[in-house]
């Protein structure tokens, strides 16, 4: 199987101290990835790299073996939450036209089609019912479900998401995992930085150990072990079910 | 009144202040939501030096030639508050707060300066510390109408990109748009609208009328292009309204009778827009509390009922006054559940559960378990 994302040698440090350092990292193609590590691992700073949203102090980030500006647009991003003012005037159904605008270019203005589109994502997550309401309305569920409608009209081939489970209720998240599972029967690849331990088995197959430094990555079923979880936590982590 | 609207030289002044008003509430509803209100203020007191400096060149006192004057050094101003955020651990207040006081203070210098050159050429410069609307004359009007169209209209040609430049800048980046560009592209517009305005209403207040009509706006509606446009028309009315008082009584300078004017609206806004406003937020406290009252009341029923064999069994008003102490919201709140059909009132004067008002609470403790 050929990778989807390529990392070698990732630094990134803000002012003095690494906030990544000397990562190298494969991400199988077609595979459903979590990203766990303490707060303050870096989790975050990995996909933003990524996204080339911030610049590494050293090493490269290789996308299906190209650098990401030439493959932005098979690229999904669904930030967190938290990063925008959901105070902004705006509906439902604007949010999620933004994913079209890196393909609509310049001056262009989304019409029917795009609507239509933007529709049938929100569809997908539940939340068409929804389209004209103005954002701050929604609940934190149901903000985190625009966001990812917003990645699925991009229609990538990679998807990064940056706790989309984050404090949402049941409804959205199971929403979530399957549209997950839908995205990976689609061919497509996923990365989802997760805090949950308990249900990293049961969610994804592929997973990557973070602390600043990347302590091991992998089928779930070889690297999460309780003796990786130890290196990631420093000792700290409690039980955990379903490690194997 | 009449006399005025008739007048050359106060149609001139009031088309002067309705453009200029209708720009700077364009690109301040997008300062506003950038929270960039105060790189406004600072960026209008920075444009001073600017003036002097562009007199003192040139010894002119055309419009565009100070307006070019003042568009560098304010937006010099912006580009040092960039470069001191990005290289110091100086937080962005900090910076602007310096860089507002250092720019104008050698403005002030400058202005002074200009006062004591031998002719009498320099008179008028100091009318944009507070503004002058009665010196508006047509080739003002002109200036302005030009670079404030040309600013809107590269507005509305990048009306999506600024948009999304301001809710959700990372996102942005994520697509490749030129992030930083367009965030240079619509500070570079601010720096217009404020120019524009700065002889009509003074580098000291200039910040207002970026902030106010977009303040006063957006509490009236929830879509940035509606909200655009209600800017752009509370704009135009306060600098109608401040250079019409201003103009019709001696001694009433421009700058602040139009930020009186602007700000007006934003406290009527801020107090009676539905929704967002304050006597609308009273009103639904005040619902939201009776509701929450009346509920407790009804479970309280359900609780008493529920230690005996019928929900139907009625309980007096001096049981749940343990509760409610306050006897006469009690009996409101009593009369009205049961206009709602939600509680019986028995023959001895006892108050029950309806099947409904059983129906009501098992709804209620459902949705609080969930």
């Amino acid at each position: 199987m050929a990778n989807a994302i390529e990392v070698r040698d990732l630094t990134v440090a803000y002012r003095e101290s690494p906030v990544l350092w000397d990562i190298d990292l494969d991400v199988p193609s077609g595979g459903l990835m979590a990203i766990v590590g303490p707060n303050g691992a870096g989790k975050t700073t990995l996909i933003q790299a990524i996204l080339s949203l911030i610049k590494p102090a050293a090493g490269q980030i290789r996308i299906f073996g190209q650098p990401y500006r030439s493959v932005a647009s098979s690229v999904g991003y669904v930030p967190q939450r938290g990063s925008v003012d959901w105070d902004f005037p705006t509906s439902v159904m604007d949010v999620v036209l933004m994913g079209l605008y890196g393909r609509l270019g310049w001056v262009r203005r989304p019409g029917r089609n795009e609507r239509t589109e933007a529709m049938a994502a929100l569809d997908q997550v539940g939340m068409a019912e929804y389209a004209h309401r103005q954002i701050s309305q929604l609940s934190g569920g149901q903000q985190q479900r625009v966001f990812l409608a917003r990645a699925l009209v991009q229609d990538a081939r990679i998807y990064l998401m940056d706790e989309p489970l984050q404090g949402v209720d049941a409804t959205t998240e199971r929403t979530i995992i399957e549209l997950l599972r839908t995205l990976q029967s689609l061919g497509k690849t996923v990365m989802v930085v997760h805090h949950d331990l308990q249900t990293v088995s049961s969610y994804f197959d592929e997973v990557l150990l973070l602390n600043v430094r990347r302590i091991a990555s992998g089928p779930v079923s070889e690297v999460f072990t309780e003796a990786n979880l130890r290196l990631t936590y420093g000792g700290r982590v409690a039980i955990i079910k379903g490690a194997s | 009144m009449e006399q005025f609207l008739g007048d050359y030289t106060f149609r001139t002044v009031a088309l002067g202040t309705a453009i200029l008003g209708t720009i700077s509430g364009a690109l301040g509803a997008f300062a506003v939501l950038r929270r960039q209100s105060l790189l406004g203020d600072a960026v209008s007191h920075a444009a001073l030096p600017g003036v002097g400096l562009a007199f003192i060149i040139t010894g002119s006192k055309a419009p565009l030639i100070l307006m070019v004057g003042a568009g560098l050094a304010g937006w010099l101003a912006t580009v040092v508050v960039l470069v001191i955020t990005t290289t110091t651990r100086i937080k962005y207040d900090g910076a602007l707060g310096f860089v507002l006081s250092v720019f104008f203070g050698i403005g002030l210098v400058l202005l002074t300066f200009i006062q004591k050159f031998p002719d009498a050429s320099q008179a008028g410069l100091d009318s944009f510390l507070f503004g002058q609307a009665a010196a508006l004359v047509e080739q003002d009007v002109i200036t302005i109408a030009i670079l404030g169209g040309l600013a809107l209209v590269v507005l509305v040609l990048f009306w999506k990109e600024f948009k999304l430049l301001s809710f959700d800048p990372e996102f942005a980046n994520s697509l490749v748009l030129p992030v930083r560009r367009l965030d240079l592209g619509l500070t570079t517009l601010l720096v217009v609208a404020i120019v524009i305005g700065l002889q009509t209403v003074g580098v000291v207040l200039m910040s207002a009328m970026i902030i106010a009509p977009a303040a006063a706006a957006r509490q009236w509606t929830d879509n940035l292009g509606t909200m655009v446009l209600v800017s752009m028309v509370i704009g135009a009315l306060s600098g109608v309204g401040g250079a019409l008082l201003s103009t019709s009584m001696s001694n009433l300078p421009t700058g602040p009778t139009i930020v009186l004017c602007a700000s007006g609206v934003v406290l009527v806004s801020v107090i009676i827009a539905p929704r967002r406003g304050l006597v609308w937020e009273q009103i639904r406290r005040t619902l939201q509390a009776r509701r929450l009252r009346s509920e407790a009341i009804l479970l309280d029923l359900f609780e008493l009922a529920r230690k005996h064999d019928s929900y139907e069994h009625p309980h007096m008003e001096a049981a749940l006054k343990v509760m409610h102490p306050n006897a006469s919201t009690l009996r409101r709140q009593l009369r009205s559940l049961h206009s709602k059909g939600l509680i019986s009132v028995h023959s001895t004067g006892g108050w029950a559960l309806t099947e409904e008002g059983m129906n009501t609470c098992k709804g209620l403790l459902d949705k609080r378990v969930r």
